[in-house]
């Protein structure tokens, strides 16, 4: 139900790329082990299910991976994608409902009721306040009707009633993922449940629930100053992609999603061919593959929807952002890179690693502990996304008493000897053995799993790219992250914002509606 | 990721359970198929998850040995007692940074940046940090580097030397943790709250000052783990290795030592709240964090089982009543949940909190408050019975499906000192939980008129105020950072 977390505070952001390694004999040993756990199958319908058996405890977990995301959303209705998921959770025909039939009906009203409201409202002039306090009262007196039949949150509770663990979903730019773990005897129950909301969703409750959501936007935007920060970095380092979209979506918009256009999303996106269902854990594909293949058949049949196809120009100069307000400073910059299908998207990795990761990252070393200037260093890619062209971006957070600018200054002078010094052997051979071992700690979470299956069957078309990859990973050379880094991390490609504290008396003024 | 999770639980009485306790279940619902319930639900296969071996050595350490060939990993940690409540209250922070200067600072054989080197270039770590009641080392490694790892991490614990500059980035690490306290809302709103629960000197709630971590020296980081070191251990070890010569190998180092001495226990007071409502003023949100709070129990309380019942039925997911009430039913919050708390060795918090934006803080602080009193108003129903003991029970089984989460349960049971079969006996409780377990529990432990009401939020945003909630003067709550007391105590020149 979540938006994924923006937040570098929180490290776990990246780890899901279980990118790299360096092991050719393991990697062989451990992807033949795979193959005989895994049994994938193509539906007629164009889903794609993955049933990885590990039979340690009585359970299961799985994910559900579209291929959707708020980048997907059309303009003007920035956030349905996330809108959307939370209506996935409202329940079916079948489920949430005391009368399906007459619900229908009643939901149609209020669709129209809502499309009258929002005429008047939105009229530019002539606006009839009286007519529109009619209208609202005609449109909360549809819901009202329509919420007669609802039995509110009945899809979640028969999940958790039957010891569904962790029950969420997280809308990113790229992606929807639907996710939670259950005692292996509710397989069945799960499919029901789970191919139900995939092919018959029903836009019960959903002005409530876009109030939710803006609480949501409230909470995790507005309400924090590094979300606030990174929705304006991003918005700024993007001209025409939708990754510079706010992507819980900006108040406006998210505030007037229809339930027809929801709809009309998922009608779009929700096909077979956009869909990869992961289950990991107690389960033998023998029995459970036939059971799977009968429930997730109702999904809408269809191929893959046209991707969107702006392609965000190339940066010619260096833009900046500066909120000046009562909290502690910050910094953050990033420079354009290509997605993830780019034949140096290990070198990135690489990067990211030997800038990033640890005690030992160059980044801390120099920032944290030698200059003594921050409390934290770290640089990451691919951000906010990484389906199309995105960002690899720095951020500091300074010591008391230090600035933004000296974090700008400090991070450039380590960019700057990526580009004009080779790395050494010992650090790319750190980043190799740690991308290796990072992925085994990884194969013993069903659910880190389940997640992982899903997203490179989807990103590369095969799960065994999950161990594939690390050829490529061995392959990062130290000329390679020199070519790289002379390529991006130049000023015309920057974009920076920052927080700079501004003392109390000037903030007071600024309230006084200085601005 | 660490967040008031979005589907927290803590509902409470809800309009339509007062329905439903009216018109009975099967007339609320009348569906004429639950699809559902004709999908077969086979027997589960059978489990015996696998405990790790305990022994006990004669000196009092005791260890535990959880083999797991899955993947060529080993991990371990020593758990020793005694944490931040134990601190001199002029040092407040000593823990927290002894926590990260512990492990930074190394030994005499190597120092920490070497460490660092040493195990990153095996993709293996070693961490060393402080709680409320415990410090630990933990170790994790490769099966090839695993000795090596368990010396060094050995080395570690029985020989650091702490080193000034160290100390001085644990300080810097601290410090801006201090200023950057109030930027963040649900921070503040957690913290104060707990203040306002045990006191603000309590050694529950006591937060480091810029003046009390400037007062640590190194002789402290030192008296500290010289005095904790000989508490009880508890030694933990999991993963790809051979029993027999792992039991050797630990035997070796730990039966050496001398018998454990126990700290005398603590005899805290807790007198929860003074009931009331207080405010936190922050004018760049336009959402406020309402925290419900008193005071909660321990685990050694025989009603917990019927207050984790009850608390299921609070605000456990979905279907819980805050949930329903106050999310479903009247959008007022993404994020609202909690209940009555229970710890392991002092009484937990009561804690509710709900967030909604800045003109709804009235109305969305009664709701909710409604929804707790109405545990003594609204009674409980089979349904809701149902519903909480098949979530709790159905889910059971993922406090113990890794052999690492079974291993971490029988650490924690041994350091607070429950019986090993405690999780048994604890769900056998929560099968047994009737109707009149709950009604009595609610009158015993739910008191609407001995609970606080924090608000973070944007004051003059706030309309109607928070006199409209009738709950007497609205107490200004001052979070103020202190400067500090002096130039000694500034480190990395937080003056500025």
């Amino acid at each position: 139900m979540q938006q994924r977390a923006f937040s570098w505070f929180l490290k776990g952001f990246l780890v899901l790329m279980l990118t790299a390694t360096a092991f050719a004999a393991e990697q062989e040993q451990y992807l033949k082990s795979f193959e005989q756990k895994i049994t994938t199958k193509v539906l007629p319908n164009g889903l794609t299910l993955i049933i990885c058996d590990r039979p340690e405890a009585p359970v299961f977990s799985f994910t559900t991976f579209v291929d959707a995301g708020d980048v997907d959303d059309p303009s003007g209705e920035s956030g349905l994608a996330h809108m959307f998921e939370h209506l996935a959770f409202k329940g079916t025909s079948q489920i949430g409902t005391k009368d399906y039939a007459a619900e229908k009906v009643a939901l149609a009203k209020v669709e129209a009721a809502n499309n009258a409201y929002e005429a008047e409202y939105l009229k530019p002039v002539g606006r009839d306040p009286k007519k529109l306090e009619e209208l609202h009262k005609a449109f909360l007196a549809a819901q009202a009707e329509a919420q007669k039949y609802v039995i509110p949150n009945q899809f979640t509770e028969v999940a958790e009633q039957n010891g569904a663990h962790h029950v969420n979903a997280e809308t990113g730019l790229d992606d929807t993922q639907y996710f939670w773990s259950m005692p292996e005897n509710r397989l069945e129950l799960w499919a029901w449940l789970e191919s139900g909301r995939l092919s018959d969703t029903v836009p019960r409750e959903f002005y409530k629930e876009r109030d939710v959501v803006m609480e949501e936007r409230r909470m995790r935007t507005d309400s924090n100053p590094i979300g606030r920060l990174v929705e304006q970095f991003l918005a700024t380092a993007y001209v025409a992609h939708n990754y510079g979209r706010s992507a819980v979506g900006w108040p406006s918009e998210v505030s007037q999603i229809t339930a027809t256009e929801a709809m009309a999303f998922h009608k779009k996106y929700y096909v077979g061919g956009d869909i990869v269902v992961a289950v990991v854990g107690d389960v033998d594909a023998k029995t459970a593959l036939p059971i799977l293949e009968r429930y997730f058949s109702k999904v809408p049949a269809g191929p893959k929807p046209e991707e969107m196809t702006t392609v965000e120009p190339k940066q010619f100069a260096e833009k900046s952002v500066i909120i000046r307000e009562q909290t502690q400073p910050f910094y953050i910059e990033g420079y354009h890179r290509p997605s993830y299908r780019s034949p140096d998207d290990a070198v990135y990795d690489a990067i990211q690693d030997i800038m990033s990761n640890g005690r030992v990252s160059r980044l801390y070393r120099s920032l944290v502990e030698q200059q003594q200037i921050a409390a934290e260093a770290e640089g990451f890619s691919p951000f906010p996304g990484e389906k199309y062209p995105s960002l690899f971006a720095f951020y500091a957070v300074p010591l008391p008493g230090h600035t933004p600018a000296e974090m700008r200054e400090a991070i450039h002078k380590e960019i700057e000897k990526l580009k004009t010094t080779d790395v050494t052997d010992a650090e790319l051979q750190m980043y190799k053995t740690r991308a290796r071992a990072d992925l085994l700690r990884g194969l013993a979470d069903n659910q880190g799993l389940a997640n992982a299956l899903a997203e490179y069957q989807t990103r590369y078309g095969d799960w065994r790219e999950l161990f594939l990859q690390l050829d490529r990973v061995d392959k990062v050379t130290k000329a390679d992250i020199r070519r790289v880094a002379n390529q991006i991390f130049v000023a015309s490609n920057r974009t920076s914002a920052e927080i700079d504290t501004e003392a109390p008396a000037a903030s007071a003024k600024k309230d006084g509606g200085a601005e | 990721m660490k967040r008031l999770t979005m589907r927290s639980a803590s509902g409470i009485l809800i309009a339509g359970t007062i329905v439903a306790a009216l018109a009975g279940p099967s007339a609320m619902r009348a569906q004429e198929s639950k699809p559902w319930d004709k999908i077969p639900i086979p027997k589960l296969h059978e489990f015996k998850p696998q405990q790790p071996k305990r022994i006990e050595l004669k000196n009092g350490i005791v260890l535990f040995l959880q083999v797991d060939h899955e993947l060529p990993f080993v991990s371990g940690s020593v758990l020793i007692p005694g944490g931040s409540r134990d601190v001199d209250p002029p040092k407040a922070g000593l823990v927290d940074m002894y926590g990260q200067a512990w492990r930074t600072s190394g030994t005499a054989k190597m120092s920490g940046d070497a460490m660092d080197d040493f195990l990153e270039a095996r993709a293996a770590h070693i961490e060393t940090g402080g709680d409320v009641d415990s410090t630990a080392i933990s170790w994790d490694s490769l099966k090839g580097d695993s000795n090596q790892v368990f010396d060094l991490a050995m080395d570690l614990l029985f020989h650091p030397k702490f080193s000034e500059e160290k100390l001085r980035l644990a300080q810097q690490q601290e410090a801006t943790a201090i200023v950057r306290r109030n930027d963040d809302e649900e921070g503040i709103a957690i913290r104060e709250s707990a203040k306002l629960v045990y006191g603000t000197n309590s050694p529950y709630t006591r937060q480091p000052e810029l003046a009390t971590i400037g007062r640590v020296t190194l002789a402290d980081f030192q008296a500290w783990h010289d005095r904790t070191l000989h508490g009880k251990l508890i030694v933990g070890v999991s993963g790809d290795f051979d029993p027999a010569t792992m039991e050797a190998k630990l035997r070796t180092t730990f039966e050496g030592l001398p018998p454990v001495r126990t700290e005398p226990a603590r005899h805290d007071a807790f007198a929860g709240p003074k009931p009331g409502v207080y405010f936190i003023d922050k004018e760049d949100v336009n959402q406020s964090n309402i925290q419900i709070v008193g005071l909660g129990t321990d685990r050694r309380n025989p009603d917990v089982p019927t207050l984790a019942v009850m608390n299921e039925i609070l605000g456990g997911g979905f279907g819980s009543r805050l949930f329903q009430k106050i999310r479903t039913e009247k959008a007022l919050a993404y994020g609202v949940g909690g209940g009555y708390g229970f710890a392991y060795d002092h009484p937990a918090t009561f804690r509710v909190v709900v967030m909604t934006k800045s003109v709804s803080t009235v109305d969305a602080t009664k709701a909710t408050l409604a929804e707790i009193a109405g545990l003594n108003t609204t009674p409980f129903t089979e349904a809701e019975l149902k519903r909480a003991k098949d979530d709790i029970l159905n889910s059971f089984l993922f406090r113990y499906d890794t052999k690492d989460k079974i291993l971490a349960e029988r650490e924690r049971l041994e350091f607070y000192g429950y019986p090993a079969d405690y999780l048994e006996t604890y769900k056998a409780a929560l099968e047994k939980v009737t109707l009149a377990d709950l009604t009595a529990a609610a009158r015993k432990y739910i008191h609407p008129d001995k609970l606080a009401v924090l608000v973070v939020g944007n004051g003059p945003e706030i309309k109607p105020g928070l006199n409209a909630l009738e709950m007497g003067p609205v107490h200004a709550v001052d979070i103020t950072i202190p400067k500090p007391g002096h130039p000694a105590g500034v480190p990395g020149g937080a003056e500025k």
